[in-house]
């Protein structure tokens, strides 16, 4: 690896702690006059996990990666990097321990594949430079289009471009700012596939994403901010956290009285008609609820066609967060 | 500058002649502009005849000098007001000012990429005008003027220099500009200044010699110097990115503020902050 000794370079850095999170953000808050891009964020990233920062546009998701990128100075709050406490002297330090790739790759378009791996390579100081770039090459899938101009390439391979530009640097945390943004649904998969593959190196990603659905694939835990953190936690968490469990129940025929037949079940706390003559059960524990739940509709002579627990996806977790601005973290 | 590294300023000057060479707005001023003033001052002192008067030759000489000394003066202005603005327009600056590269590095390699090929282009048409002047002029008056050791010292130095004025005010421009076109005019406009002290010495209002080469060269040494601190005091790495300087308390990561420095935030102008 090239990473150069902890604090060398950094203007007086303090050595990273290596135990402690990848991430540490405490009461984070950066302001543009009386505009607050986002307020009092608090939260940490464990090494090695990929995390989701999921909002509406305007929510302060790229403004919070400039913040923790070191480009933008936070108006208030503290927050550890890699280790290394968020500050002016800290830095260069920092940026070391980093990369970032913005929502738009910003390659040298006249340059080549290499010659922009180059560049960065030399501005990391990194000691072996081509071994490196040949290796982010090869991670990326683009080894053999290297020589190519950055302004040929599609869309798609010049996010590959800046995807082999942040693992350049062999990175404790890497800040991925929508990185399938307009990209078709094949590129996309791509570089949920390089993601992956990062995830199980080791690599701490800070995802931020529109895509709730590619969140819930890549994800170990999501943030919900909408200038403020809305909540934070594993999709499936947040999924149990705001809407328990539930079990659709479809029959042959409508019930005479579902209120009587689930009503006997002690395990159904709400009962509702879906859109499609089903019935929607609010249960604490859908696992345990079913057999009592199927019992009881047999028992009521009614015919089951199914039985089954209802996902919320995280889309309507998300929207619920957005929507309930006093949700708690 | 301590602690600056190399390197980097050398990639970054890498980066750069390696985009002018691909650009052909620049390639195009750099092949044209050295092709014109080779061309104009050798038409002037090739119609000098052996009998022209001594006047009429020192009128010739300066112009060639002051014509020699626009390239280095204006080209690389037009270059240095693209270097900043240009990188955000294109996006590449924010990828850039996440890497450990330093102020100082990004700036000065900048700058050695637009010096390198201005002043060569300047020493360039130099040498080809004392050549062909030599070995075509029938007036031999005028190939000892431009053959005159003080004249031969100022054209040497105040190459570098002039060049060096126009990148520092050129990037500091760029620095804080918001459109390129805008950029270039402006940067075009504000390296003109110090052509006028040339001009004294080329047109001989200031008798050229070498103590007042040396003297020249070394007040404009001074200025690019102090211009240099100047522009890199101006460049933010939070106003870059976002038109917006930040004083936060307690020293933010990004703009180098010392710590306790009062909690405010000065707009510029708007920006597209998410």
């Amino acid at each position: 690896m090239d990473r150069p000794a902890p604090g060398v370079g950094g203007g007086g850095a303090e050595p990273p702690a290596r135990d402690g999170p990848a991430l540490r953000v405490s009461g984070l808050t950066k302001r543009f006059g009386d505009r607050a891009a986002f307020e009092d964020v608090s939260f940490e990233v464990a090494r090695g996990e990929v995390f989701g920062f999921l909002g509406p546009n305007g929510a302060g998701k790229t403004t919070t990666v400039r913040t923790l990128g070191t480009l933008l100075a936070p108006t208030s709050g503290s927050a550890e990097v890699a280790g290394i406490p968020l500050s002016a002297q800290n830095g260069e330090a920092i940026r070391r321990r980093i990369s970032v790739m913005p929502e738009n790759p910003g390659l040298y378009l006249r340059l080549t594949v290499r010659e922009n791996l180059e560049l960065f390579a030399a501005l990391y100081g990194l000691r072996a430079p081509t071994v490196r770039i040949e290796s982010a090459l090869d991670a990326v899938g683009l080894a053999d289009r290297s020589e190519d101009r950055c302004g040929r390439l599609s869309k798609g391979l010049r996010q590959r471009v800046g995807l082999a530009r942040a693992l350049l640097n062999d990175p404790e945390v890497m800040f991925l700012d929508e990185p399938t943004s307009g990209l078709d649904p094949v590129a996309a998969r791509e570089v949920h596939e390089l993601i992956n593959g990062w995830r199980q190196r080791g690599v701490t990603v800070f995802l931020t994403t529109h895509r709730l659905e590619e969140a819930e694939r890549l994800c170990d835990r999501v943030a919900i901010l909408n200038t403020r953190l809305r909540s934070v936690g594993r999709p499936k968490d947040l999924r149990s956290r705001l809407f328990g469990g539930s079990l659709v129940v479809e029959t042959a025929a409508p019930l005479p009285d579902p209120g009587a037949v689930f009503g006997r079940v002690t395990a159904v706390k709400e009962w509702s008609e879906g859109d499609h003559g089903d019935y929607l059960l609010s249960v604490s524990d859908p696992r345990q609820a079913a057999p009592d739940v199927a019992r009881a509709v047999v028992a009521a002579g009614a015919d089951l066609v199914s039985l089954s627990e209802s996902q919320h996806s995280l889309e309507d977790v998300y929207l619920q967060l957005i929507d309930d601005g006093s949700a708690p973290q | 500058m301590s602690g600056m590294d190399v390197g980097r300023l050398l990639a970054m000057a890498r980066k750069e002649l390696r985009e002018f060479r691909r650009t052909p707005f620049i390639l195009g001023a750099m092949v044209v502009l050295p092709v014109i003033f080779i061309v104009e001052p050798l038409i002037d002192i090739f119609r000098l005849g052996s009998s022209t008067p001594a006047s009429v030759v020192q009128k010739v000489v300066g112009v060639t000098f002051l014509l020699m000394l626009i390239v280095p003066a204006v080209l690389p202005s037009t270059i240095a007001a693209y270097s900043v603005i240009g990188e955000r327009d294109q996006g590449t600056l924010e990828p850039l000012l996440t890497t450990p590269v330093r102020r100082s590095e990004l700036l000065l390699g900048k700058a050695l990429a637009a010096m390198i090929p201005s002043v060569l282009a300047s020493y360039v048409i130099f040498a080809v005008v004392l050549l062909c002047a030599h070995l075509f002029a029938s007036n031999q008056t005028v190939v000892a003027t431009l053959s005159n050791g003080p004249e031969i010292l100022a054209e040497v130095l105040f190459a570098p220099l002039l060049s060096g004025w126009s990148i520092a005010v050129g990037t500091g421009i760029s620095a804080r500009a918001s459109d390129v076109r805008i950029a270039q005019q402006l940067g075009t406009l504000a390296s003109l200044p110090p052509l006028a002290v040339t001009a004294l010495v080329s047109f001989q209002v200031l008798s050229p010699s070498v103590p007042v080469a040396v003297g020249f060269g070394l007040g404009l040494l001074v200025i690019d110097i102090a211009m240099w601190r100047v522009v890199a005091a101006m460049f933010d790495r939070e106003r870059l990115i976002t038109g917006a300087r930040a004083l936060t308390a307690g020293g933010g990561a990004g703009g180098g503020l010392p710590p306790g420095t009062a909690r405010r935030i000065e707009m510029v102008h708007g920006g597209g902050h998410e």
